[in-house]
């Protein structure tokens, strides 16, 4: 599984057609993408990270992935510095012979990273900039796994 | 080697500092309660344990964790990704 941490934008398209590109044995493909929202009158979120540990953690959860799940390709993309509402923060997506295990997979690495990632959100607003709070519903849906 | 982010980094004032603790600090614990007593912007830092993550060597570490030979500490808020 590949994985990538970057300010840069990604092509979401792109990055889906990499994972069947000449082969012939991908039956699924599932992905997530994680955008920007502008709630309350959000103009901007600047996501910190822990450069070394981020990718560290990062590999760790793909291989656990891999591990329980027959996966053939797999992209993790997170962003980070600076973005505006309707930017993409973060791209999930695995090839599978078959549905399920890629929509579980996906899940699971996106649970997984919402709680191992260290990334930091601060957001900025009418309020200011303020940093965004862990929700413990993150930590209950890494649980289930 | 001591490293900060998010509003510890900025509570604190700095996003590393080089610090030799003493022998008697022994786990995670320890360090914290070591390291609030350095400013009163690190007290204020670190006031709340239950909103402190800690990091050794780029491994999340719990309270009760032997420092042991971790070269590099990292302290931060509970994670906000994806």
């Amino acid at each position: 599984m590949q994985v990538r941490v970057q300010p840069e934008p990604f092509d979401t398209a792109a990055e889906l057609a990499a994972l069947s590109a000449n082969r012939s044995d991908v039956g699924a493909i599932a992905s997530f993408t994680g955008l920007v929202r502008a709630d309350d009158g959000l103009t901007a979120l600047t996501l910190e990270h822990y450069p070394g540990m981020t990718e560290r953690q990062l590999a760790a959860i793909a291989a656990k992935a891999e591990a329980r799940w027959p996966v053939l390709a797999g992209t993790v993309i997170h962003r980070h510095g600076r973005l505006v509402p309707g930017d993409a923060i973060v791209l999930v997506a695995i090839a599978s012979p078959h549905r399920a295990a890629a929509f579980e997979a996906c899940s699971f690495l996106m649970d997984w990273l919402k709680t191992k990632a260290p990334f930091w959100k601060a957001e900025e607003g009418p309020w200011g900039t303020r940093w965004v709070r862990a929700k413990a519903t993150d930590d209950q849906a890494a649980q289930r796994w | 080697m001591m490293l900060y982010f998010a509003w510890v980094r900025e509570a604190i004032g700095a996003d590393q500092e080089t610090l030799t603790p003493p022998p008697t600090v022994e786990t995670v614990a320890d360090l914290l309660d070591w390291l609030a007593a350095r400013s009163p912007n690190h007290a204020a830092a670190l006031a709340d344990r239950t909103a402190i993550r800690v990091a050794l060597d780029q491994d999340f570490a719990q309270a009760d964790t032997p420092i042991g030979t971790a070269q590099e500490v990292a302290i931060f808020p509970p994670i906000t990704g994806g």
